[in-house]
Parts: structure tokens; C-alpha cells; sequence
């Protein structure tokens, strides 16, 4: 059997460390050894974004991703939004603008549109459609899903202006 | 009387019935603290993953587990033999047939569970997996539904070949599972041979998935000591599930825990009882230990809960005028390997014999033959009730083409058909009653809508120039609601629902029912109609669904029957609640019951409001010894309520493409949804399932499909090929709504979550056809990729410049 | 979904790269953005004894202009060339083409080495690659050589990498200035690989042909360069007939494999109507 490894970086702030096998997705580390259960599995192909965490300031799918890859990385998921007791605008948007139905998708959704509103404040909606194309939603037709995107895009602009 | 703002504010402060007030739910998860299966984690829990057949149809010679035991972290590897001394090799289907837990002796279709590894975790799981030895022998592989019946065809089902029927009557060839009719066929024939005008089609309801986010899994803890059986499980039927566990295993129902958890959207998918639930609940019976049982994406695809898969012709006979006279439809199911789609009964086509839709119909006649192939088996109803949307899809396919063959204009011939409003109740030819409508008014609406008659024009003169541009027009009537125990039962049982209601004394309460959100907003839409029912605010109102141990029995949700049963459920268990308030109110008040008078969340006396009692305050009084004689103590009330008629949503919808003829690309220009579901509970959650409901719809029809090759191998399961729009190809969605309450629904809603999905598909369609209509085009099979479309540029000529 | 078990390395730089390479052999495969290696590996399709990560070799990153060339680091990503103000100036259509590949996460990882190097004729860098005249640094031990893209591809997952070099770098001759260019690609939706695509440079003088590159992707065993076309087209207006004739030319070269997004006929009839597509809007991008 491969060697275990120890790996160490930061999630959501707090430095984890945690053995595993070269092989281990960093999807499974997280939901299986560091208790966030946020990003979920939809696919395990790539290709439907429900898995999405933040690595140095990238939005990845982390089913696809060694978890020896992230040496000393900085790992952002849904469970880091929150901050003392406060929501991230992009939470309270997803709830005003009615952006979830089964919220499967709401931690992979979430965690991608807070990259790309620190890429590009203030998105306009095509640009959210085509910078949201990696998080697949199977019940809200991604229209609400837009206006949460513009509900935070607002609300974090006029709180930095 | 004016309502003054007291009575607004203390209106508003219930956050009831038709208020968009925010989910719930939403709290958790958006933080990414929902519960749903893979999230459940248990001490000592072991991990299931499935070796499946590689080939449609082999016989198995032997499986050698050596290897696969001798993987670090292997625990067990199980097989059908190890399954037969506990009787779990065979399982009852929720469609009267049964199914094979783990291959017996023979594989029925590609990827077929044959046995489970279980490990440590799913890395040694997965491992195992790999090193399980089968030796197969392949056998003739029938695909086609058409030669399922012919003289030669493989036998698929040797377990019942001899058997002359499958819980629906006679079967006349080894892979027939039923036929099933509905209307007066002589006299349809008779209309049909004497009629002006008839028209024919065959249109194809290609086989679909429901593909929900989150994949079906169980983890399955059974404890030796006590005897209990727990089971965390993606289902949304939780009380059914349990009977079924308990007619399979032989454990008291009362020993029986089933917990729904929060399930990442079903659409259909989770309705049915799999295999792996069952593998994984004698594994954990075997070895004591909780078994953890997570389908892959690929595994979801192709072995779980298919949809569809209706082969139908359509014909109707009509007058010159387009007056239709008689309906006469047909269609070859194709249920798969095993009969496991999920039917009532009496109804093994479901409820497919609503196909006369809207329209005043007075002779029709429908059948349907089911039959085995080599294929995964299901029949699941993806986002609609049983079959609805094939009868749906064919006849709103059919009226266009009527239309076409009569040059008369779509909408047009809707209106001439259409059951005229006054006419409700309306008993359809083929026995339904529908409660009520006004589709006359909801066409015309929409109509107006999208300046129907300026896109004609703007069609007319891009024909003139060559290019391709259609539009769809859809005016489906959808039924929902099953359903009074009477006509539907599952296994024997009535699919009623229930609802049970406590008012704590400080006029908070708690209210469990039958049913299962997947993200449909339950726990807000229920407390909803609850809060407007007691004047008690929403807020305070806490919905439980989904454990059997605390929820009364109910069929759960699916059918979009949650609205329609348990939600008549909840209205109705509040009212005796209302009822037992209003004696303790006149007790407190000391006047006669009949001297109250119900106001938003209190009970005035008639003409001296000033004398009252709130509900909360008679909540607590409840709970006091200051009661009417003889009453006892507590605010409660269970309901279990059968209703005595489905209900009948409906809508108009219209879609406008774009067709590039060089490429076969189709572009949703526009599309306009005018639903009527009746009473409307929440406009925001309302708004929401249409979104989500068009877009469904809108997959299916341009590029989902489960494709095989002659040797019944899938050719494309993985999200690479299986159509899941994302928010690019997405369309805008316009909404709009009328409101015709259903009269026998306690608060005349109707259920909503299926009607774009039903009518949405028909409308994508119907837009493609269009847009090739002047060519001589009547119909064209779905997906309309645009490899397929462009099949059709090609045949009419029109493909190249 | 799980991939087999491997030894995982992550050198600093280079040399210890091919330190790696040199030592483990056959047995090693190179880590770049993972995004084509892992999918193959979770389905056990490829099973790497060990994996060499260059996700940790700083020389690998970045875009530069070194007189007429752009150099572009083996592993850096779509995001980073869609970002990239130079290439945007510069090179306008690999911008394009990265725009089309696949979807924002899996653009955070793929890397344009990885996407030439891994020989997938569905893989849209190739042609772009073609259409641009580029040429791919090969280290190894024993040196390092530089090939064109016009050889690089041999086959089907062929390419002219021996399994003891790494792509360090692609090298792009900077079009001049006024170059029309456009990838038009064809695809069932966002994330999916292209049914047919064509990718064209061009130069125009006057309403004349004067140089151009036709590249098509996934309608052989790897990237095509429609050479015949091409030649059809220098010294020509670019008239219906002309763009009629340059799609002829392009069909006649195509041999794509029938799947779900198409059979051969379409898939060939795609590759003309996206080279048609393309050169019309190269010529309207184009300096006259
Ligand atoms: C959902 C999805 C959709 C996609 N859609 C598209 C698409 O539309 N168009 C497209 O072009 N691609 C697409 N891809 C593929 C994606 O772009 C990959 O990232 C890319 O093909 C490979 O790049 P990588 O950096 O991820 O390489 P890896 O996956 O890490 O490696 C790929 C191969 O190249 C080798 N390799 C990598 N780097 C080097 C190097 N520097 N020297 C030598 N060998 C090397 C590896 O050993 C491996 O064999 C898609 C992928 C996914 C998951
Ligand atoms: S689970 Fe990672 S992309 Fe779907
Ligand atoms: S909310 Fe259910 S998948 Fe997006």
C-alpha cells in the first residue's frame, strides 16, 4: 500500500492536518475526515460543481483534486462564510431571492459566485450565466439562482462604498 | 368593513396563506448544514460498493470472491446465494412484479447489481469491487421493445415465464407484463371510420432519467440486541418504504425506522425500492454493524428509476371545422427487465388515460402494452404523475397536428375544443371528472401576452427569407393528487395522506405529516396553511415529515400529491383544532359557540369585538383546568384525509424558437408560462417549482435520452452526454397565472410542481415541429439535439445554402 | 470512481522533475492540472504507479513577450490566459478559444500544457495551436528540443513526447498586427467537447487572401490542419464561392468517430460549416 502522508493547510481559516493516502480526493478528506459536509458529491466526474471549494483563490471541484495537492493551501467551503454569527451577502441572497430548492447544489453555487464577485464586482447577468456554468442545478432553472448572484453583487458594493 | 391596520398587521404577522415569505429550510442549508444521505455517519459504519454486469444479458457460471477478500479493508463480499437463506434474493416491486436484489443465476441488463463489496471505507470498497471474479456466459439481447413479443424473441424473465399474469391481468408471450384499456374502443373505431378529417402520428416518449443533484443511498442499522432496524434513506415515499422492508424482512413494522433525511431532489428517482437499499439492510442485518450504500452518478443513470420510454401512435378523428369527434391513442412501454415502475394497482399505465387533455372529446379509446426487454427497469413518473406527461405529450403533439392537416391555426383549434368553462365538473370519455377550469380565458391571456398574432407575421416573413422560426403553443390540463383510495392504492394501501397537529401552550405548534420534501418548501407551505387555518404565525409552526417513528402513515410526495392530499391533510386536522378552540373560547367567554365569529387568529363575539380570545391565548387555556365540561385537556388533532377527487391543474404556455439550419442549433427565443393551480399558497415557491419545472422540461426535450446499441450496451450515462442544462443554455422564464380554485379541495389548491415539466415538454416540441411546419414537417421525435435537427434540414434540403 | 493506489511526488523545479521522470520511467505520469489525468484515473483507465506533480515548479507559470515570440508557461492555466492583458493585445485567439474550453472550475486547473501534451483529439489547444504557427519546448535529461505544433501530433493520445520529457513551454509567433482570427466551435453546451471546431488566423490585403491557417478539432485522430483549404484560398476574395470551396476542402480531410453528439456525416458537415463560420468572422475582424 502507498504510503500515508500527513497534509496540512488551512481550511476555512484554522490550520487542519490530516493522513491520507496519495490517492484520496480531497472531496472525501474534507467530508469524511474534517466533518464539512458542505460541498457535496453530485457527480465524482467533474462535471457538476456541487463539490466546489475555494484553494488560493480559485473555485475548484474538489472531487477532482488530490488532497496532497493542497500542501499548504488556503481552503475556503461553504462552512467559512458565515463570520460571528453574521451571513455572507451571498447567503442572505440565496434565501431572499429564493436560489435553492433541494440546496444540494447551495454550497457548490455559493462558494463559486463568492470568487467570481471578488473577480468581477459587479457581474451583469450573462456574465454570471457563463461564470456559473461549472455548478449544474437540477430544481431552479438558475433565474433565482442570477438574482442572488446581483442580490449580494449589491449588497457588497454599497457596503464598500 | 374596511379591515383596519390592526387586523392587517396582525394579518401580516401570520405570514399565511398567499404570502411569498422566505423558506424555512433555506437556513441550514445555506450554510451547508443540511443532513442528506452521505452526510450520515455512524460508529463502526461499514461501506457498500456494487459489482454490476457488464453485459445486457448473460447467464452468470460462477463468482469467485477469493481475490476480493483478500483486499486490506474487505469485510464480506455478498451474492444472490448469500441473500437466499435470509429470502432477501427477491424483491416485491412497487408495480406487482419482483425484482432480483443481486442477480440470480442470470444478468437482465447492462449494469445489473450482481454482488456488493463491503470495506472498511469506499476506497477498500472500491477495490474489492474490482477483484470480484465473474464468469458470464452472454445470451441473445433484446432491445427493441417492438420485437419483445415476436415468436422468436430471447425469453428475459425465465423466473415467470410460466406465469400468466403479473399482478395486471393476462400476459400472451413471455416478455409481455400487461395490457391495459381504457374508453369504448367500438365505438371509437366506428367514429374513426366514419369521420371527415383523422389524423395519425407516431410519437416516441423517449427513455429519460429524473437525474436529481444527489444520487439514491441508504445507510441501514440494524441492531441485533433489540431487534430495531434503522434506515437513513433517500426515498421520498418513507412509510411505504418501511412496508415494503417489513413484508421483505419479516420485522415487525414496529421495529422499523426509516429516516428521510433532506433528499437533493427526487423528481421521480426516489419513489422505487432499489437494490442496493435492500443489499445494504442485510448486510447490516448479517453483520450487525450500520452499512453505508452511495450510487455513483453513472450507476444513477443507468440502473435507477428511468422515465418514459413510450412508444405511442396518436390518431384523432374530427369534423372539417376541426371539431374533434373521437380519440384513439395507443403506446408500447417499455418497463425494462423488471415490471418496478411505481403504479397504483388498478392503474398500470397510470393515469395515462387523462390524454384527452382540455378538450371536449366524446368517443375515445386508449391502450397501452407493456413489455420485458433487456434494459434497466423503472418507469418512474419524472416530475409528473404516472404517465401524464406521455398522455400530455401526445395529445398536445396530436392537436397540432389536427391543425396542421386541417390549415387551421393552432391556437385556433385549441379554442374549438376546448372544454368550455361552464361546463365543470366535466366528466371526461375516458372517466374523469375535472374539478374545474377556464382555459378559454388562460389561452387568451397568453395570447395577448406575447402578441401571438405579431409573431405569426414576423414567422410568415422569415419564411419568406428562408429561415427557420416556430411557435409552440401548449394548453395541457395535468392531474395530480393521487389519490382517492378508491381508484389508487400501492400494495394494497390507499394513497391518502395525514397530517398531525399539536398547539403547545404558548400557542407555538408542531405538525408531522406522510409526505417528503425533496426541496419543494414543505416546511414553509404547510405551516402556511396552518398558520392561516389557526391565526397562529408561520414562523412558529414546525413541520416534521420523513420519520416514520414520529409521522403519521402516509404515500409521500411524489405525483405532486403533497398539496392536494396532505395539505387538504393539514387544513383539515386545523380545523378540528378550530373546532375544540372555539368551544373553549365561548366556555372562557361565556357565550354559545354560535355567538363567536372567526377573525385572522381570534374568536370576537358577534358585534363586540372587544370581547375575544386569541388563539394563543386559548392555546394556553387548553392546558388549563378552565374547560368546557367534560373536555379534555390539549390542543391536538390527526387527520387522515382521502380525497375524493384528484385535482386538475392547467396553463397555457407558448415558446418562440430560433432554428439554424446550417447547424440544427435550436434557440428558445421566448417562452411564457400562465399556470392555474388553484388557491396559491406561496407565489415565490410557486414560481420557483415553474422555473424549475421548465427547465426540466426543457432538457428532456432538447438532449436528454438513455441511448443503447443493438447489444443493449448505454452509450452515453455519464454528465458528459446526459443532458443537464447549465444557467448558459438555460432559457429566460416568463410567468404569469390565473386562479380557478379546485371546489373540493379544502382550501381549493391544486398542486403545481409538475405542470411546467407536463405542459413544458409538449411546448418545446411543439415550437421545433412548428418551425418546419410550412415544409410538410407533422412530427419529429425528441431529443431535438441538434445533430437531429439538423437530420431533418438535411431531409428536407434545407441544410446547406 | 476511485483511483488506484500511487506514490505522489511534488519536486521544486525542473531538473528534479526529470530527475523523477528519469527514475520512475513508464511507471510515472506527469500532474498538471489533473483535470484530463484524474477523470482517467478515477475510471481506472489510466493507472499510474506514480504521479509527478508540476503544479510546484515556479518556471512552468507565466506569460511573457520575448521580441516577436509570446512564451507561455507549460502550466499555466485557461483562467490565466483568458485574463491575460498581453494576449488579449497580442493573441487575441487563444483568448477566444480558451473562453469555449469547458467551464470556470475546471479552467481554474487545466492547463494549456497539459491540453496539448495529453494527445486528445477532442482537446481544443491543438488546433489552436496549428492556427497559430506554435511550437512546444521538450525538456529531458538529456537537453531540451523544440518541435512544431504542425508534428507534434502523430495519433490518437499520440504525440511526439517521449515518456522522459516534459512540455515546459509554448512558443507563439505574435501575429501581426491586424491578423483576422476567430475559433468557431460547435457544442452541445457549456463543458462539453466540440462536436466540430475550426480555428483560423488570417491575413487579408485589400479584399485578398494573403496568408491563413485553418486548424480543425475532434473530427480526427488528433488536431487537422486543412491545409488544401488554405491553399485554395491565398490570393482569393473570400466570396461565397471561395468559403464554399475552403469547407469542401476542410470536409474532404475530416475522419471523425460517430458518438452522441453526432455521426460522421454531420460531425464532417460541422467542420465545414465551422470553417466557413470562421473565416467570415476572421475576414470581418481582419485589417484590409
Ligand atoms: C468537464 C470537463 C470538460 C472539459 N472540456 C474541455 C474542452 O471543451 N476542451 C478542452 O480542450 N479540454 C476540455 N477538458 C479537458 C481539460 O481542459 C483538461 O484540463 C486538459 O485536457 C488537460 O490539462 P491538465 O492541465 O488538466 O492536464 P492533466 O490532466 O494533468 O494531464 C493530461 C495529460 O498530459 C500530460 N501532461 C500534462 N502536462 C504535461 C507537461 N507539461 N509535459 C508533458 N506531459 C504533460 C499528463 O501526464 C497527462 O497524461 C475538459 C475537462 C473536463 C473535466
Ligand atoms: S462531484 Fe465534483 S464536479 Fe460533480
Ligand atoms: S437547489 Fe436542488 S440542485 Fe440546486
Amino acid at each position: 500500500m502507498a504510503k500515508k502522508q500527513t497534509v496540512s493547510f488551512t481550511l476555512n481559516g484554522t490550520q487542519v492536518d490530516v493522513v491520507v493516502e496519495p490517492r484520496e480526493l480531497l472531496i472525501h478528506s474534507l467530508r469524511e475526515k474534517l466533518q464539512h459536509t458542505g460541498p457535496h458529491i453530485g457527480c465524482e466526474t467533474s462535471h457538476c460543481g456541487a463539490c466546489t471549494v475555494d484553494i488560493d483563490g480559485m473555485s475548484v471541484k474538489s472531487c477532482t483534486v488530490l488532497t496532497v495537492q493542497c500542501q499548504d493551501a488556503e481552503v475556503l467551503t461553504i462552512e467559512g462564510f458565515e463570520q460571528g454569527g453574521e451571513l455572507h451577502a451571498l447567503q442572505e441572497g440565496f434565501t431572499q431571492e429564493h436560489g435553492l430548492q433541494c440546496g444540494y447544489c447551495t454550497p457548490g453555487m455559493i462558494t463559486r459566485a463568492y470568487r467570481l464577485l471578488k473577480e468581477n464586482p459587479s457581474p451583469s447577468e450573462e456574465e454570471i450565466r457563463y461564470w456559473m456554468a461549472g455548478n449544474l442545478c437540477r430544481c431552479t432553472g438558475y433565474q433565482n439562482i442570477v438574482k442572488a448572484v446581483q442580490y449580494a453583487a449589491n449588497k457588497l458594493s454599497s457596503a464598500s462604498a | 368593513m374596511a379591515a383596519s391596520t390592526d387586523m392587517l398587521e396582525r394579518e401580516a404577522t401570520l405570514q399565511g396563506l398567499g404570502t411569498s415569505r422566505l423558506r424555512k429550510e433555506d437556513a441550514r442549508f445555506i450554510r451547508g448544514k443540511g443532513t442528506y444521505i452521505d452526510d450520515i455517519k455512524l460508529p463502526g459504519m461499514l461501506f457498500g460498493a456494487m459489482v454490476r454486469s457488464p453485459y445486457a444479458h448473460a447467464r452468470i457460471k460462477s463468482i469467485n470472491k477469493d481475490k476480493a477478500l483478500a483486499v486490506p479493508g474487505v469485510v464480506a463480499v455478498l451474492v444472490a446465494d448469500d441473500l437466499k437463506p435470509v429470502k432477501l434474493d427477491w424483491m416485491p416491486t412497487l408495480g406487482s412484479d419482483v425484482q432480483a436484489v443481486l442477480a440470480d443465476e442470470k444478468v437482465c441488463f447492462q449494469l445489473q447489481e450482481v454482488a456488493m463489496v463491503i470495506a472498511t471505507d469506499r476506497y477498500a470498497a472500491s477495490d474489492g469491487a474490482d477483484m470480484v471474479e465473474v464468469d458470464y456466459e452472454e445470451l441473445p439481447v433484446l432491445v427493441d421493445p417492438h420485437k419483445a413479443m415476436d415468436a422468436d424473441a430471447p425469453i428475459i424473465r425465465e423466473d415467470i415465464a410460466d406465469k400468466d399474469e403479473v399482478g395486471h391481468g393476462k400476459r400472451t408471450h413471455p416478455n409481455h407484463i400487461f395490457t391495459w384499456e381504457a374508453g369504448d374502443k367500438d365505438a371509437t373505431d366506428s367514429v374513426f371510420a366514419n369521420a371527415e378529417v383523422t389524423v395519425k402520428e407516431e410519437i416516441l416518449n423517449p427513455r429519460v432519467h429524473p437525474c436529481p443533484m444527489e444520487t439514491c443511498g441508504c445507510v441501514a442499522s440494524f441492531d441485533k440486541v433489540t431487534g430495531q432496524l434503522t434506515v437513513y434513506i433517500t426515498s421520498q415515499a418513507p412509510h411505504l418504504v418501511r412496508t415494503v422492508v417489513a413484508m421483505l424482512s419479516g420485522i415487525p413494522e414496529s421495529k422499523i425506522r426509516i429516516i428521510g433525511g433532506d433528499i437533493g431532489g427526487g423528481f421521480g428517482n426516489k419513489v422505487p425500492i432499489y437494490p442496493g437499499y435492500v443489499v445494504a439492510i442485510v448486510a447490516s442485518i448479517v453483520t450487525g454493524v450500520p452499512i453505508k450504500w452511495i450510487e455513483s452518478r453513472i450507476d444513477n443513470i443507468s440502473t435507477t428509476g428511468f422515465a418514459r420510454d413510450y412508444h405511442g401512435i396518436g390518431e384523432l378523428a374530427a369534423d372539417k371545422d376541426g371539431r374533434i369527434k373521437a380519440l384513439r391513442f395507443t403506446a408500447l412501454a417499455d418497463h425494462g427487465a423488471f415490471n418496478s415502475h411505481v403504479s397504483a394497482t388498478k392503474l398500470p399505465a397510470g393515469l395515462f388515460s387523462i390524454c384527452t387533455g382540455s378538450y371536449d372529446i366524446p368517443t375515445a379509446y386508449c391502450r397501452v402494452d407493456a413489455v420485458y426487454t433487456n434494459k434497466a427497469p423503472g418507469g418512474v413518473a419524472y416530475r409528473c404523475s404516472l404517465r401524464v406527461t406521455e398522455a400530455v405529450y401526445l395529445i398536445e403533439r396530436m392537436m397540432d397536428v389536427l391543425a396542421q392537416k386541417l390549415s387551421i391555426d393552432k391556437a385556433e383549434i385549441r379554442r374549438r375544443n376546448f372544454v368550455n368553462a361552464d361546463k365543470f365538473p366535466y366528466s371526461t370519455s375516458l372517466g374523469w371528472t375535472l374539478d374545474s377550469g377556464d382555459y378559454h380565458t388562460a389561452l387568451e391571456k397568453v395570447l395577448q401576452a406575447v402578441d401571438y398574432e405579431g409573431l405569426r407575421k414576423e414567422q410568415a416573413e422569415k419564411r419568406a427569407k428562408g429561415e427557420l422560426m416556430g411557435i409552440g403553443l401548449c394548453t395541457f390540463t395535468e392531474i395530480v393528487g393521487a389519490g382517492p383510495t378508491k381508484v389508487c392504492d400501492i400494495l394494497g394501501i390507499g394513497l391518502f395522506d395525514s397530517c398531525d397537529i399539536r398547539v403547545n401552550p404558548t400557542g407555538s405548534a408542531i405538525a408531522r405529516l406522510g409526505t417528503m420534501s425533496q426541496g419543494q418548501g414543505h416546511a414553509t407551505t404547510y405551516a402556511q396553511i396552518i398558520a392561516t387555518e389557526l391565526g397562529l404565525s408561520s414562523e412558529e409552526i414546525q413541520i416534521e415529515e420523513g420519520d416514520t417513528d414520529k409521522a403519521p402513515y402516509g404515500a409521500g410526495t411524489w405525483g405532486s400529491r403533497s398539496t392536494p392530499v396532505a395539505g387538504a391533510a393539514a387544513a383539515m386536522a386545523a380545523r378540528k383544532i378550530r373546532a375544540k378552540a372555539q368551544a373553549i373560547a365561548a366556555h372562557l367567554l361565556e357565550v354559545g359557540e354560535g355567538d363567536l365569529e372567526w377573525e385572522i387568529d381570534r374568536f370576537n363575539v358577534k358585534g363586540n369585538p372587544a370581547q375575544s380570545k386569541t388563539m394563543k391565548e386559548i392555546a394556553l387555556a387548553a392546558h388549563t383546568g378552565d374547560l368546557p365540561d367534560g373536555m379534555e385537556q390539549g390542543l391536538d388533532a390527526t387527520e387522515y384525509y382521502d380525497p375524493p377527487n384528484m385535482t386538475f391543474p392547467f396553463g397555457a404556455y407558448v415558446c418562440v424558437v430560433d432554428i439554424d439550419r446550417f447547424t440544427g442549433e435550436t434557440k428558445v427565443r421566448r417562452f411564457y408560462a400562465l399556470d392555474d393551480c388553484g388557491t396559491r399558497i406561496n407565489p415565490m415557491i410557486i414560481e420557483g417549482q415553474i422555473h424549475g419545472g421548465l427547465t426540466e422540461a426543457f432538457a428532456v426535450a432538447f438532449g436528454q435520452a438513455i441511448p443503447f446499441d443493438e447489444n443493449g450496451n448505454h452509450l452515453g450515462n455519464s454528465l458528459m452526454d446526459y443532458f443537464l442544462p447549465t444557467a448558459v443554455e438555460t432559457p429566460h422564464w416568463e410567468t404569469d397565472h390565473t386562479v380557478t380554485p379546485s371546489p373540493h379541495h379544502p382550501i381549493g389548491a391544486k398542486g403545481v410542481a409538475e405542470s411546467p415539466h407536463v405542459g413544458g415538454i409538449p411546448c418545446f416540441s411543439n415550437a421545433v415541429v412548428d418551425a418546419f411546419a410550412h415544409l410538410g414537417v407533422t412530427h419529429m421525435d425528441m431529443p431535438h439535439t441538434a445533430f437531429r435537427v439538423w437530420q431533418q434540414c438535411k431531409a428536407l434540403g434545407i441544410n446547406t445554402r | 470512481m476511485i483511483p488506484r493506489e500511487f506514490d505522489y511526488h511534488a519536486p521544486q523545479s525542473i531538473p528534479d522533475a526529470l530527475g523523477l521522470l528519469a527514475q520512475f520511467g513508464d511507471e510515472a505520469k506527469l500532474l498538471a492540472g489533473g483535470h484530463s489525468l484524474l477523470p482517467m484515473m478515477k475510471l481506472r483507465l489510466a493507472e499510474p504507479g506514480h504521479l509527478i506533480d508540476l503544479g510546484r515548479i515556479r518556471e512552468l507559470q507565466g506569460i511573457r513577450e520575448d521580441g516577436d515570440t509570446l512564451r507561455i508557461g507549460a502550466m499555466t492555466t485557461e483562467n490565466q490566459l483568458i485574463w491575460s492583458q498581453l494576449l488579449q493585445d497580442k493573441c487575441p485567439l487563444l483568448v477566444e478559444g480558451a473562453r469555449l474550453i469547458s467551464d470556470p472550475q475546471v479552467r481554474y486547473k487545466g492547463t494549456i500544457g497539459g491540453d496539448i501534451s495529453h494527445g486528445d483529439p477532442a482537446n481544443d489547444h491543438p488546433a489552436l495551436m496549428l492556427a497559430l504557427g506554435a511550437s512546444y519546448v521538450l525538456q529531458s535529461a538529456s537537453g531540451e528540443r523544440v518541435v512544431s505544433a504542425d508534428d507534434f501530433f502523430v495519433g490518437m493520445y499520440d504525440t511526439l513526447l517521449q515518456p522522459d520529457e516534459i512540455m515546459t513551454e509554448i512558443r507563439i509567433p505574435a501575429p501581426a498586427q491586424g491578423t483576422g482570427y476567430c475559433y468557431a466551435k460547435l457544442k452541445r453546451k457549456v463543458g462539453d467537447f466540440a462536436t466540430a471546431a475550426a480555428a483560423v488566423t488570417l491575413r487579408m490585403q485589400g479584399e485578398t487572401v494573403q496568408e491563413v491557417a485553418i486548424a480543425l478539432t475532434n473530427v480526427g485522430a488528433c488536431a487537422l490542419r486543412a491545409r488544401e483549404a488554405e491553399d485554395a484560398l491565398r490570393g482569393k476574395t473570400l466570396d461565397d464561392a471561395a468559403l464554399a470551396e475552403a469547407a469542401r476542402l476542410a470536409m474532404s480531410i475530416c475522419d471523425p468517430v460517430e458518438d452522441q453528439r453526432g455521426d460522421v456525416e454531420y460531425k464532417t458537415a460541422m467542420a465545414g460549416e465551422m470553417t466557413r463560420r470562421a473565416l467570415s468572422t476572421a475576414n470581418s475582424r481582419a485589417t484590409h
